[in-house]
């Protein structure tokens, strides 16, 4: 897991192992500085000349200045490297799910994968900040800091030997106390937040019940639950504070008494004042140390979780990949599926198509109808290898899906997805998702064949029109017609358009259908509807229920024998209307 | 969390002065022993120099004779005062950061309860005009930078204080000059700390921004990733994020080069001037120079040594201090997000018709009861003391009625719509006609602009609002589940509905069927606003809702329209019984759904220009005839 995200250090290999370099400078002049001063204190208190103190002061002003260039570019190379490996972190995890297939895509709910390229990659990127500025230089400086304390303090620094375990184990004690409970009380908190996230969005429900009494007793009772786990964990981690200070008042005590005793009974020989002020500074960076550590531990365990959400998403497997020697020609538009069956999941009960054989000959026009989870989605998915079949063959111009190579599969191949999007960016911007390279005319073209030429055209900046986030400022009928023109853009072999009119009025469905068969003759056309309508004419009929083919025909034929569709037809033909309902079907 | 439209520069005057008033007031006894507790602790932990100058000049007096029984005896007293000092000290600070644990979230929940408590007494209007996300963000992340506020930056800003207040005093009272050399290094770190602090402040809000771009972007690819993969557009995105990201990165580099460089240049000012402390003292001991302090002493080694250490207290704290500056900044601005909240004018009810249970006596008059009795009745108080009692019956009565969001934009105008008990009204028209608005003014979800509404003949702004609403059901479009089980999602209709009672509901909804076949039935727990099952699945639910809520009048605002027209048909059948008895709106997209409506009204720009039963109107050849051959596209 870890190797897995340490390959995202990619670039910043060189800043990030610079980085403890610069800090291990840092921290060894802090030790050397307090042993300095010891020297300096010693000499000014036997009155030496001026001059030696000043040597010796000067000397300290450059460490102090060396000191502060290593921090400072440590400081520096830090943000370098923890901004960078975030960088390549979001790269990698864009990079990966742009690689998934539709059935990755699935697992993963949008919104987790944002949070996980926002909130756990800034997790992450201040662990690695805090590991390489402090993982190195807080156990380096604990070490120097004990090892001069002994050199210089001699039996002063025993007090060192009682401290430091007696620290470690504290707050040992404490991270390990704190840290199941911190868990416990964060995941509640996420619960407590859905929650009042849940009453946000449902809120004209619970004014329409009138449920605000009710929603604030639950909501009352949820916050105390967590007010009492949050304050039970922060008063594990309170204990952190009145433990550093009893070490350093122990060391304080111990450093005076035991020192003052030293000193005088060797009269200044074993120990001078110097000394005993140096070793009080040790005994302050040994804490502060010990300290950094516990904050690291934490942090690491903490981001430990984000380390595993990001790790889940890089690891994931593309269900779907590229044939070795993948076809590069899609001979004709014919598709055939042969036996095929289908679960959307290994460990799924159920089959979502089960033996489908249908052959649908290039250039045809191919109608499918079916109710809600019917499966009708499920088949047409199929054909650009959104998903793979589980069992038997899906075959396009006559060879297995799986043998051509996906781009060159997809792009002869459209699907308008039922459910569809437009992204921001103008609309010939979008227009140009079909085909990069399309000229204004063929844009124009397609629009025309969509009939949105027409509507786009009215608007003040015609096709530069910006389309805003989630295509929110074009009607539903007008974002469907843009979508189809997007698709024939491609030029497809097969054009596939997923109840892609519903919003569409039936005139205008008409004219669009009437297009396609004028000019795009050659292409097959295979289209699911809600309304009968929009099938009708089609060369054969595909009715859909529960996962299976009820029966394939032409309108006539099916009025005659299948009872589904003449139960469809005849509900949207009820009460004498000549076409149909004009129905919306929102999604 | 990175949401541009949340960062506002400068909070409100007051601020903290508000979260101060609240903080002590919800704790009028913890909160200023925490003060007390913090002072003593804080005061404490800056005196040893005093001891340790005691202490090193009697060391001074002895160190030539080597009499370290005479310097013991000198010696203990102060170490045994020292001592008593700290252990006080630290019982002070245990007790001390166990009640601060205890405030800080004490009083976190207070502020969320409070905020979530006024949130559920805002107008609608209040939720149309805020983004749930940007709600959502005052629960989250303005509580945490209260939190910070509250448990780490107010302590440790008295921390300091009183810390810098006594070394500050000792320092003066053992020597002037000193203490002089040390404030102007104090000054060269303040300029320091004021110029990188800045810079810091200024990239961390850029990163801030370019998180919410690069975030904006992942969102929209994310949620159309599959348009995305079916025009193998994924090398685009690739490089269109990569953009972004590097933006990002850059801004994450500078905000966070600027904060880790000022703790070393900080630090280092401090161990210069720790240097310089020393040779001046040095100097100043060598050239027999007077002292200037309070105390009178001479300069003595005994004075310099602890100067040292004070030097490096006080700059510590300087810099604490100096660090603490970011996240008040971040906390009074979360503060005051959450005050503008919880500042919010609430939903006003000047209603005084309720609704209550009653006992019709043989005679025809109407009593009141507290006992349920499935008859209800508007008990209307009136100016001259007397009280009389309507039955509800469910008569809603629309007369003239203009309407605006925002006061300039007319979004209805004169719309007259009768509803007698029992009828189901349809209405008809494109997004934006004003269908879902009229919906809105019957449930005062919005207040009318001109007209007048009546129900049961009681002009609707005379009745209690949860009363009036408790007389509607309505079935909105957008289900929205709670976490929890199916039977308690359908229960939330009506609390006190036995599980027989919302089964009964379910099953009348056309709801049951499917129910039934999930995993653990009616048990079943839905998470995620129920995620798990499909838009029509959730509208049966919130059907089923309605039903066990039993109300007299029924509004469904395109309640069925994710569900198939096969299905639909299946579940007719329930719905009619639903519908029976009852006076129902319906809106609807599909014309399927309403041309069984007693009247049926085709709205356009806020106007009613039709109406009439479906043969009618398809006999009129109007705009809903052209609508019904689809001649017509709505939206």
């Amino acid at each position: 897991m870890l190797k897995r995200l340490a390959r995202c250090i990619g670039e910043y290999r060189l800043v990030t192992f610079i980085t403890p370099v610069f800090m291990l400078g840092e921290a060894a002049i802090e030790c050397l500085m307090p042993f300095i001063i010891a020297n300096l204190i010693n000499e000014i208190n036997a009155g030496c000349e001026m001059e030696k103190i000043v040597k010796n002061g000067i000397v300290l002003f450059c460490l102090a200045l060396v000191s502060m260039a290593c921090g400072g570019a440590a400081g520096f190379t830090a943000a370098r490297a923890s901004s960078g490996f975030a960088k390549n972190l979001r790269r990698d995890l864009f990079a990966r799910v742009q690689d998934f297939s539709f059935e990755n895509i699935d697992r993963f709910s949008s919104a987790s994968l944002v949070t996980r390229m926002t909130t756990d990659v800034t997790n992450v990127q201040m662990a690695f900040m805090m590991i390489i500025r402090g993982a190195i230089r807080s156990p380096l400086m604990l070490i120097f800091s004990v090892i001069m304390g002994f050199y210089m303090g001699g039996p002063l620094a025993g007090t060192f030997v009682v401290v430091i375990p007696f620290l470690v184990a504290g707050l040992l004690i404490i991270a390990k106390l704190a840290m199941p409970t911190f868990r416990a009380v964060f995941r509640k908190y996420d619960r407590l937040n859905e929650s009042i996230e849940e009453n946000v969005m449902a809120m004209r429900t619970v004014k329409g019940f009138v449920r605000e009494e009710y929603e604030k007793r639950k909501f009352g009772t949820a916050a105390e639950d967590i007010r009492r786990d949050f304050t039970r964990a922060e008063q594990i981690v309170a204990w952190n504070n009145p433990l550093m200070q009893i070490c350093l008042y122990f060391n304080m005590v111990f450093i005076m008494l035991v020192g003052s005793r030293l000193i005088i009974s060797s009269t200044g020989s074993s120990l001078g004042v110097g000394q005993l002020s140096a070793i009080l500074t040790y005994g302050v960076q040994i804490l502060m140390s010990l300290m950094m550590l516990s904050m690291l531990y934490v942090m690491i365990t903490i981001s430990a979780e984000s380390v595993r959400r990001i790790a889940e998403v890089l690891d994931e497997e593309s269900a779907l990949t590229n044939p070795e020697n993948p076809v590069m020609t899609v001979k004709d538009g014919s598709v055939d599926f042969e036996g095929v069956s289908f679960k959307y999941s290994a460990s799924a009960e159920r089959y979502a198509l089960e033996n489908i054989d249908l052959h649908i000959g290039s250039g045809e026009t191919v109608g499918i109808i079916g109710g809600t989870g019917s499966s009708k989605s499920t088949l047409i998915q199929l054909i650009p290898r959104l998903y793979d079949t589980t069992v038997g063959s899906v075959k396009l111009g006559g060879r297995d899906v799986r043998e051509y190579d996906l781009t060159v599969l997809r792009d002869s191949v459209a699907v308008v997805l039922q459910k569809n999007m437009l992204f921001s960016g103008t609309i010939r911007e979008n227009l140009r998702w079909g085909n990069k390279n399309a000229t204004d005319e063929e844009i124009e073209e397609a629009c025309r064949l969509a009939q949105a030429h027409d509507f786009v055209a009215s608007f003040p900046d015609g096709y530069d029109t910006m389309i805003e986030q989630g295509g929110t400022n074009v009607s539903g009928g007008q974002k469907q017609r843009l979508c189809i023109a997007r698709a024939l853009l491609k030029k497809p072999k097969v054009l596939i358009l997923d109840d892609s009119t519903s919003a569409v009025d039936t005139k205008t469905d008409a004219l669009i259908r009437r297009g396609f068969a004028e000019y795009i003759p050659e292409t097959t056309k295979i289209i699911i509807a809600q309304r009968i309508a929009s099938v009708e004419q089609a060369d054969k009929i595909v009715v859909m229920d529960n996962g299976r083919i009820a029966d394939v025909g032409t309108h006539d034929e099916l009025i005659r024998r299948s009872d589904i569709y003449r139960e469809v037809y005849e509900q949207q033909t009820r009460g004498g209307g000549q076409n149909g309902e004009s129905g919306e079907h929102q999604d | 969390m990175a949401n541009p439209a949340n960062i506002r520069t400068k909070p409100r005057k007051g601020v903290i002065g508000r979260l101060l008033r609240m903080l002590f007031g919800y704790f009028p006894v913890l909160a200023p022993v925490t003060v007390v507790g913090i002072l003593f602790s804080s005061a404490v932990s800056s005196i040893p120099a005093l001891f340790q100058q005691r202490i090193i000049a009697i060391i001074e007096k002895w160190v030539e004779s080597g009499d370290w029984l005479s310097a013991k005896a000198e010696i203990m007293p102060l170490i045994a005062i020292l001592i008593v000092l700290y252990v006080l000290s630290i019982l002070l600070m245990i007790a001390d950061q166990l009640i601060l644990a205890y405030v800080t979230q004490g009083f976190l929940c207070k502020m969320r309860k409070t905020m979530f408590d006024h949130m559920q007494d805002l107008p609608i209007r209040y939720f149309d005009t805020h983004r749930a996300g940007d709600i959502m963000s005052y629960y989250t992340n303005d509580i945490d930078t209260m939190r910070q506020l509250v448990s780490q930056s107010l302590p440790q800003i008295l921390r300091s204080g009183v810390i810098i207040a006594t070394v500050l005093s000792i320092m003066i009272w053992y020597c002037g000059w000193l203490t002089l050399l040390i404030l102007l290094g104090v000054v060269a770190m303040v300029l320091v700390s004021k110029k990188f602090g800045g810079g810091s402040a200024k990239f961390f809000r850029r990163q801030q921004q370019s998180m919410g771009k690069a975030e904006g972007y992942v969102q929209e690819i994310m949620n159309g990733q599959k348009v995305v993969k079916v025009f193998c557009r994924e090398e685009e995105a690739k490089a269109d994020f990569e953009r972004l990201n590097e933006a990002l990165c850059e801004d994450s580099f500078k905000a966070h080069a600027y904060a880790n460089t000022l703790g070393p240049v900080i630090g280092n000012i401090g161990n210069v001037l720790y240097v310089l402390v020393a040779i001046v003292g040095g100097a100043l001991l060598l050239s027999g120079a007077p002292n200037f302090s309070l105390s009178g002493l001479p300069i003595s080694i005994s004075i310099i040594v602890p100067f040292l250490n004070m030097a490096k207290q006080f700059t510590g704290n300087v810099n604490n201090l100096s660090q603490q500056i970011n996240s008040i900044v971040m906390g009074m601005a979360g503060a005051d997000r959450v005050f503008s909240l919880i500042d919010e004018e609430p939903e006003k009810d000047e209603g005084y018709v309720t609704l209550v249970n009653t006992k019709v006596h043989d005679d025809g008059s109407i009593e009141e009861t507290a006992e349920h009795t499935g008859h209800w009745a508007w008990k209307h108080p009136h100016g001259d003391g007397t009280t009389t009692y309507t039955p509800l019956a469910g008569d809603v009565r629309l007369t003239d009625v203009d309407f605006s969001y925002d006061g300039e934009k007319q979004v209805l105008t004169d719309v007259t719509v009768y509803a007698e008990p029992g009828q189901k009204v349809a209405f008809v028209g494109a997004t934006g006609a004003g269908k879902t608005t009229i919906t809105n003014l019957i449930n005062r979800f919005y207040d009318i602009a001109d007209g007048k509404i009546r129900y049961d003949g009681i002009n609707i702004n005379k009745i209690k609002k949860a009363d009036l609403r408790r007389s509607l059901g309505i079935v909105l479009q957008d289900t929205s589940l709670f976490s929890g089980t199916v039977l308690e999602n359908i229960r939330y209709g009506r609390l006190d509905a036995t599980d027989e009672e919302c089964m009964e509901a379910a099953k009348l909804a056309g709801a049951d069927d499917f129910i039934t076949r999930l995993p653990e039935g009616y048990s079943t727990e839905l998470t995620n606003n129920g995620a798990n099952l499909s838009q029509g699945q959730r509208q049966l639910i919130a059907i089923a809702r309605a039903a066990v809520a039993d109300p007299p009048v029924l509004i469904m605002d395109e309640a069925t329209s994710s569900i198939d027209t096969r299905t639909e048909a299946i579940v007719s059948r329930g719905m009619d019984s639903l519908m029976e008895g009852r006076t129902v709106f319906v809106i609807a997209h599909r014309l399927s759904t309403v041309m069984n409506s007693d009247v049926i009204m085709v709205l356009d720009h806020g106007r009613i220009i039709e109406r009439g039963s479906h043969d009618k109107l398809i006999a009129e050849r109007g705009t809903y005839y052209q609508l019904y051959t689809g001649a017509f596209e709505l939206e």
